[in-house]
């Protein structure tokens, strides 16, 4: 127990002395988790949208499948990329291995089933009367949906969290396709689990509150944004 | 000169035909009230004229425009109607954005547009809730804003799927009154649909009666509560004393009507021995404690079953062999000293008894 005293103290010492090492790597996996939830939410979003408003058949059971894979490990993810982008692989020629570019694409695999089937959850959620109301005041289709989509907007940012959350926790595919290069490709995940193999225990600590406090503050930062649009 | 038409409109959904052949016509400038009891079709009708749902065959005429044809631009359509739902609806905004919605969708929310919609919202007795959440008003507030939201593009045509359903009597005043006004000051033409007799009496220049998907008689007020064409409808506008019976004979102009072995003198030219259903109105019948003599043809000995009053007047339920139904007033209840189990005549005019076809098999 007295490692977690500890940990909080050196984390606020390490957060205080701005530790030139712990703000690059800190910054660095807001960086690569960012880009992920963007892209990701420029490719969930509509698809999640086509899946909701267009009835077709087997709807169920691709909204079924898209659940199934909510539980896709980090580490199947970070093997399956590192196979396309690994020097033999399809994709070897763009020379993505062990760079931010490699673990942006691992993370944004990783989250496009939650943030899709989400985003259908959160769609489903609203009332049928208010994709009426805006087509009866004269909504054209694309207006119409972003009503929707607005009225939706609370359980979508709750999805695109979860979606940031599970990115900047991840480590496999951080790991693996990154390769824990210091300076380089090293973030909290991957610094973690490095200084728990070394055996610094209170540094692998602190560097996990450091996780959770960037966390914190993008989750209140977007529902502060929310509140006032 | 007609505004909207409905030709042969017929919608189904699988083997359930919700519209069945609906042909009516609305003249621009009128409040056209559908009422029918409910899963009639009401809303069906209502949102099939606002392309928000496709016939399964028949044409809708807007404007001289068939809007039903494929190649018509369905939002240049519903852009010169406004729609309010029976289930008041806002977007989770504020009360201005609510109203101002429609304008922002067409692209024409400029400086005039705002004090219109400012303008509106004190017409409507919501002036200082422009900036409050819509979400936290009460329904029959919500609902006024999405009247406001409806008329706040000046549209030809407006669409009412019974908009004061689920709100209080206070509210449902409010938007009659406001209805009628937008109708009177600016000729906005209103299609209204209600399951509530005396709204569509109070506000409809034309009533439309839709039961099991037809439009089975349109007409005035009047002709549709005082002589409706049939028993269905007497019985849905809330008629009672509704006898079924047969005619027996005529007689100097005089149809006498076998109910239950008793007859009834009744004034009709349908043929001897059709199947008729007759109906006598509650304020026709006449009490007496001792036999009346005079022009009343119909003469019944009774026992008062009940007596409920309400208000100024007192509904008598009599036993003449069959069960009456009398409205008098209090007044003369107390003068006649009736009471229940008491032996009474009740009498009414042959011409007082409206006969009908009768629609049971």
């Amino acid at each position: 127990m007295q490692e977690i005293w500890q940990a909080l103290v050196q984390a606020v010492n390490l957060i205080i002395g701005l530790d030139p090492e712990v703000i690059q790597i800190s910054l660095r996996s807001l960086y690569v988790s960012a880009w992920s939830i963007l892209i990701a939410a420029l490719i969930c979003i509509p698809i999640g949208g086509l899946i909701h408003f267009h009835d077709f058949k087997g709807k169920r059971v691709v909204i079924n499948i898209i659940q199934t894979f909510y539980s896709l490990p980090t580490v199947v993810v970070g093997l399956l990329v590192f196979l396309f982008i690994s020097r033999s692989g399809p994709l070897g020629g763009l020379e993505l291995m062990f760079t931010p570019t490699a673990m942006i694409i691992g993370q944004v695999i990783l989250i496009l089933p939650v943030l899709t089937g989400m985003t259908i959850g959160a769609l489903s959620g609203v009332d049928r009367s208010i994709r009426d109301t805006a087509l009866s005041s004269g909504a054209n289709s694309a207006q119409a949906m972003w009503a929707i989509l607005f009225e939706a907007k609370f359980a979508v940012v709750g999805a695109l969290i979860l979606g940031f959350g599970r990115a900047i926790s991840e480590v496999g595919a951080a790991l693996m396709l990154g390769g824990n290069i210091k300076g380089y490709t090293r973030v909290l995940t991957t610094a973690i689990s490095l200084e728990t193999q070394r055996g610094d225990l209170v540094l692998s600590l602190a560097l996990g509150i450091i996780l959770i406090g960037i966390a914190m503050v993008v989750s209140i930062t977007m529902n502060i944004l929310l509140q006032r649009y | 000169m007609s505004i909207l038409q409905t030709i042969n409109l017929e919608q189904r959904i699988g083997n359930a035909v919700l519209l069945n052949k609906v042909n009516l016509s609305v003249a621009r400038g009128e409040i056209f009230t559908v009422i029918g009891p409910t899963g009639a079709g009401k809303t069906t009708l209502i949102r099939l004229i606002n392309l928000l749902e496709r016939p399964t065959s028949g044409d809708i005429v807007f404007d001289s425009e068939k809007i039903t044809d494929p190649s018509c631009d369905a939002v240049k359509v519903r852009r010169r109607m406004a729609m309010v739902f029976q289930k008041p609806a806002v977007f989770n905004n504020t009360v201005y954005e609510n109203v101002a919605y429609p304008l922002k969708v067409r692209g024409t929310h400029g400086r005039t547009e705002k004090s219109d919609v400012h303008q509106l919202l004190e017409t409507i007795g919501l002036s200082g809730y422009a900036r409050r959440k819509a979400r936290t008003l009460s329904g029959g507030e919500a609902q006024r804003v999405a009247l406001a939201r409806a008329v706040v593009v000046k549209p030809d045509l407006l669409l009412l799927d019974e908009p004061t359903a689920n709100l209080d009597p206070e509210n449902v005043k409010m938007i009659e009154e406001l209805v009628m006004k937008f109708n009177r000051e600016s000729g906005l033409t209103v299609v209204m649909s209600t399951h509530d007799m005396q709204q569509a009496q109070r506000m409809a220049g034309t009533i439309g009666v839709l039961m099991n998907g037809r439009l089975v008689q349109v007409g005035r007020p009047g002709d549709i509560f005082y002589s409706p064409d049939n028993a269905r409808i007497a019985g849905f506008v809330g008629m009672r004393n509704l006898f079924g019976g047969y005619i027996e004979r005529e007689e100097a102009g005089i149809a006498l009507v076998n109910v239950d072995g008793r007859d009834i003198q009744t004034v009709s030219d349908l043929p001897v021995r059709s199947a008729v259903e007759i109906y006598v109105r509650p304020e026709d019948v006449v009490l007496a404690v001792n036999a009346p003599e005079g022009s009343a043809r119909n003469i019944l000995r009774c026992t008062i079953r009940s007596l409920t009053s309400s208000g100024p007047l007192c509904t008598v339920m009599l036993d003449c062999g069959f069960p009456l139904e009398a409205l008098v007033t209090n007044q003369s209840v107390s003068e006649m000293g009736l009471r229940q189990g008491q032996e009474i005549y009740a009498s009414f005019k042959a011409s007082a008894v409206r006969v009908m076809p009768s629609t049971r098999r």
